[in-house]
């Protein structure tokens, strides 16, 4: 039991989401969770203001689904199979955060400046937030997909689009940790 | 029965998304730092299994349990929208440390500033389809 509450290493991990794959393969659907969004695009009526939301988003009920499952799964996760939640990141990263103003490094499973509640009064936090969450939307459909779509699904296909849209995943990150960080913490 | 299926896949990706740290926005930042093998280890053995799976399925013609072919549709030639796409989804990823899944998965685990990451990738995503045909492709 203690190997379920304590947090799952890589290698028990990885061949999850494996798993996960080879299941929504088996039901004749597929892993991609960025396509979500453009689904809920649909709902909210974005089919009148372009084509590429005009489809008939009950074919994509199914993966609507899966991610109210998300949505349970994480409050299953973090409320009866976890006795901590804080994650124990390397104590170099810890060192570093700290250094950028992330005193909550090493004791959360996110970062108190950005997520706590009590975050969302403070206007930069929510303008870090909005603007992260615009650009994961914007450039995952721009991309089409995400790491689930690309990383997991694409490369698992040997698929070329997708090692080139990694590949990019890894040139903003990285762009974004080493040179923006510094900047704005 | 089939919504139920689709449900319990969700849940075990909900909890595995959460328990292996993969949510969190640290776990994330410590990849772009590569100072710990975590997330190269999930992503990597997951993709090493994915690739034999897919092999396996393609090689043996594996049918599903609904007794249809798999077939894995590749996806459209380009190397500009991949690319610049990535990037900008990469600069999301690493800011807001939630990629599509994760993200919902944290609203489940209590987090709930992670909705306005939400509200916004949904925002993004419209501004894509509107400015879609003006984009290089």
């Amino acid at each position: 039991m203690n190997y379920i509450l304590e947090p799952w290493p890589w290698y028990v991990a990885g061949p999850l989401i494996a798993l996960i794959m080879f299941l929504l393969l088996m039901v004749g659907k597929r892993f991609g969770m960025s396509s979500n969004l453009r689904t809920l695009c649909t709902i909210c009526g974005a089919g009148s203001k372009s084509n590429f939301f005009k489809f008939d988003w009950k074919s994509q009920r199914w993966n609507l689904i899966v991610v109210l499952g998300a949505i349970i799964g994480g409050f299953l996760g973090s409320t009866y199979l976890s006795t901590t939640t804080e994650v124990a990141i390397s104590p170099k990263t810890i060192e570093d955060l700290q250094e950028l103003g992330f005193a909550s490094a090493g004791t959360a499973y996110l970062p108190t400046e950005l997520f706590d509640i009590s975050a969302l009064s403070n206007m930069k936090s929510v303008l870090l937030l909005a603007i992260g969450g615009l650009l994961v939307g914007f450039g995952a459909r721009y991309a089409g997909g995400c790491t689930s779509g690309h990383a997991i699904s694409g490369l698992s296909n040997l698929q070329l689009p997708s090692l080139i849209a990694v590949i990019g995943f890894f040139i903003g990150g990285l762009f974004m940790i080493h040179v923006i960080f510094p900047l704005i913490f | 029965m089939r919504t139920l299926v689709y449900l319990g896949i969700g849940i075990f990706f909900g909890i595995t998304m959460f328990k292996s740290e993969a949510a969190s926005w640290f776990r994330i930042y410590e990849m772009f730092q590569f100072q710990s093998f975590h997330m190269y280890g999930i992503i990597g053995s997951a993709l090493v299994i994915g690739i034999v799976m897919i092999q396996l399925i393609k090689r043996f013609g594996i049918k599903s349990f609904y007794g249809e072919k798999i077939q894995i549709l590749p996806k459209d030639k380009g190397i500009r929208n991949y690319l610049i796409g990535g990037i900008i989804f990469g600069l999301g990823w690493a800011l807001s440390g939630a990629c599509p899944g994760p993200m919902f998965t944290l609203i489940g685990a209590g987090y709930l500033p992670i909705l306005i990451v939400i509200v916004f990738a949904v925002l993004g995503t419209f501004l894509y389809g509107i400015l879609k045909d003006k984009l290089p492709h």
